[in-house]
């Protein structure tokens, strides 16, 4: 019996136990490899359920189940992180026939995804904001941003910063399908999403893809500088200035 | 946007931003871990599959769970019964078997 055997064999029950699993008089044990299997299968499907709750809200317990079933055995955990593990989801759910006429779906999944890898992604100190209030405005503008690790940026043509709040705090309903940004960001131990003011996203984008502030605002034609510099700052996402 | 302009809208843009800032009460960072003051089922630390254990606190104010609450009030909040939160795990009230 090969690993390879091994590992198909946990994930298709279809598939006969694998020569070489016998019980202590040397029999075939299917029923302890059952036991085993069924384990597997039990314990990423907890592990789905937890880390895709809004997802789960959105399509009901029993649906969420029965799809995590498929989802794990086509995509069973690629690294041994099990914290980490669903990244494969938002593709799956874009793929998935019974949930394609649910198109923000993988949107909320990519969302909660972030959410995850935020919260596991190292400590950064924040610039304090005294630094940043002794910035020339002129420097300030040639300057490039530092992000703190836990900082994420998801731009969705879905409302998902809303759909996310409904499911969690009861927030309101999202009532057109508007496209929404959202920031993550990480001042204490959670991870927050912040839905950025309307034509931050590209702003946001650029700074995190190296270019200064000038170039940043050049992007982004008309948006709301105060409160998108405010969700940086207090989110504690920026740790440098150079 | 010419240069002078985009000058002066990010230094009044960062001028409001860090008033409301310095204005905002001070949040997530003034928080400590209390121990034993949750109720069952709603001790925090999400932390994702694999290291969860938010909301899995089996009694009321089980002593090994852990909340958030606002810094200084861990040791000082009033529970039932004389029982005192704590900054370290408790072993008091713990579930059975």
């Amino acid at each position: 019996m090969s690993q390879g055997d091994f590992r198909a064999a946990l994930l298709d029950p279809d598939l006969p136990v694998p020569a070489g699993i016998t019980d202590p008089e040397g029999r075939p044990a299917p029923r302890r490899f059952n036991v085993y299997r069924n384990n597997v299968t039990v314990s990423l499907t907890e592990a789905l359920r937890q880390a895709f709750p809004v997802v789960r809200a959105l399509v009901g317990e029993d649906f969420f189940t029965a799809m995590a079933r498929v989802h794990l055995r086509a995509h069973p955990p690629r690294s041994p992180l099990l914290m980490l593990y669903g990244e494969d989801m938002p593709a799956f759910l874009e793929a998935f026939e019974p949930v394609r006429h649910l198109g923000y779906l993988p949107d909320v999944a990519r969302l909660e995804l972030a959410l995850r890898r935020s919260y596991h992604a190292a400590d950064a100190d924040p610039v304090r904001p005294e630094a940043l209030q002794s910035l020339p405005p002129e420097r300030f503008l040639a300057s490039r941003i530092a992000f703190a690790p836990a900082a994420r940026l998801l731009r969705s043509r879905w409302p998902v910063a809303t759909i996310w709040a409904a499911n969690t705090r009861g927030g309101p309903q999202p009532r057109a399908a508007v496209a929404e940004d959202v920031l993550i960001t990480r001042a204490g131990y959670d991870p927050e999403p912040a839905l950025l003011p309307a034509g931050a996203g590209p702003f946001i984008a650029a700074l995190m893809n190296g270019e200064n502030l000038s170039e940043a605002l050049e992007k982004a034609p008309e948006f709301d500088l105060t409160a998108t510099l405010g969700i940086l700052i207090s989110g504690g996402a920026i740790t440098g200035i150079s | 946007m010419s240069h002078s302009m985009k000058t002066l809208a990010i230094a009044s843009s960062l001028a409001a931003a860090l008033t409301a800032h310095f204005a905002a009460p001070a949040a997530a960072q003034e928080n400590e871990k209390c121990f034993g003051v949750s109720l069952a089922g709603q001790n925090d630390c999400a932390a994702g599959p694999g290291t969860t254990c938010a909301g899995t606190s089996k009694v009321d104010y089980q002593g090994n769970a852990w909340k958030m609450v606002p810094a200084g009030t861990c040791t000082t909040m009033e529970l039932p019964d004389g029982r005192m939160g704590s900054l370290e795990a408790l072993d008091r009230d713990l579930p059975q078997g």
